[in-house]
């Protein structure tokens, strides 16, 4: 339910940005942790209904969550941490270092070349 | 078609007010714990009972929020402990901005620990920093022992975890809830996690978690 407010943050700083360029924005590429909640579904239906009749109406967001790193305590190897069954894939030690999330990105925003 | 490289944080906004709280609690040694849990989960009657247990060591404010009412701010300063309610009108977490303006009504010179009881729901608030110290994730039996396996983000960023209404286990065998299956699966994703069995109903284990603050309150 939050991504309301996540949406209503895109949407601002895509408009700032689209302001500047002084075009229209087609595609924005998001990046979000595994940490953050965001369910792509629902960011994509806030969006939708809060930029309409906004120059960011008709916009697709294309959203990648990064995996959660951890590090294996045990035998040291890295690897993306399943939150459904944290353990590590090499030696099956539960006891791992859960290393940052990654942070909620506006990555990049493809912008449509006036005709 | 052209692309331009943005690479902003979208919550940058929130994140900023977050370090400006967390700059504030910092410069006047203050401990600040956000709550978060489902609701009903007993957060207000947990900090009902920890204020007038502590009263002569501890002096808690607590930062109050809900959709709606001034209820669980008026539950508060029934125990005399300041409180200042925040009404979220439809929001399912508190931001770092309405905690900020929170923090200004409170008197902190005149407190060592300040709480954080967030809007009643698992996952969104998990998603906003506060700039609080640190996360409590409370968890009641009625609710089942799956939800550490089930809402992984907030047992992973939080410091310690309450499992209330503990007294609801021994009344008979209507709640089925493995505490040690709760553990097992919080500490899965975070290991140094503190567990707390307790009953702020009836005061089972919350000498331990009283001791916990204690400690916590003096590293600060």
């Amino acid at each position: 339910m939050h991504e309301t407010m996540v949406a209503e943050s895109l949407l601002e700083a895509i408009s700032a940005e689209a302001a500047k360029q002084n075009a229209t924005p087609v595609n924005a590429r998001i990046s979000c942790g595994m940490l953050n909640a965001i369910n792509d579904e629902v960011l994509r239906f806030a969006f939708e209904a809060i930029s309409k009749g906004t120059k960011c109406e008709g916009m697709k967001l294309h959203i990648e969550y990064k995996p959660l790193r951890g590090r294996c305590k045990s035998c040291d190897e890295s690897f993306d941490v399943e939150l459904s069954k944290p353990e590590c894939p090499k030696c099956s030690s539960g006891d791992f270092e859960l290393l940052a999330d990654a942070p909620l990105l506006l990555e990049e925003i493809e912008f449509q070349t006036e005709q | 078609m052209y692309k331009v490289n943005i690479g902003k944080k979208i919550l940058s906004s929130n994140e900023e007010y977050a370090l400006r709280n967390s700059q504030l609690l910092t410069e006047q040694k203050k401990l600040c714990l956000n709550m978060i849990s489902s609701p009903g989960s007993g957060k207000t009657t947990i900090l009902t009972r920890t204020i007038s247990e502590l009263k002569d060591k501890i002096k808690i404010g607590v930062i109050e929020g809900d959709i709606q009412t001034e209820i669980d701010a008026e539950r508060i300063r029934a125990t005399k402990a300041p409180a200042i309610q925040i009404n979220t009108k439809g929001a399912c977490h508190l931001s770092a901005a309405q905690v900020n303006s929170a923090l200004e009504k409170l008197t902190l010179g005149d407190l060592d620990l300040i709480f954080i009881e967030n809007v009643g729901n698992l996952v969104c608030p998990s998603a906003f920093e506060l700039g609080e110290t640190g996360k409590i994730a409370v968890l009641s039996v009625a609710e089942g022992d799956d939800k550490p396996a089930k809402y992984p983000a907030i047992f992973a960023k939080s410091k310690a975890m309450l499992i209330n209404k503990i007294d609801l286990l021994k009344a008979g065998a209507q709640v089925d809830f493995d505490i040690k299956r709760a553990k097992t699966d919080a500490r899965k994703l975070n290991k140094d996690i503190e567990i707390f069995p307790i009953s702020a109903k009836t005061g089972e284990g919350m000498t331990y978690w009283y001791d916990w603050l204690t400690t916590e309150v003096k590293k600060l």
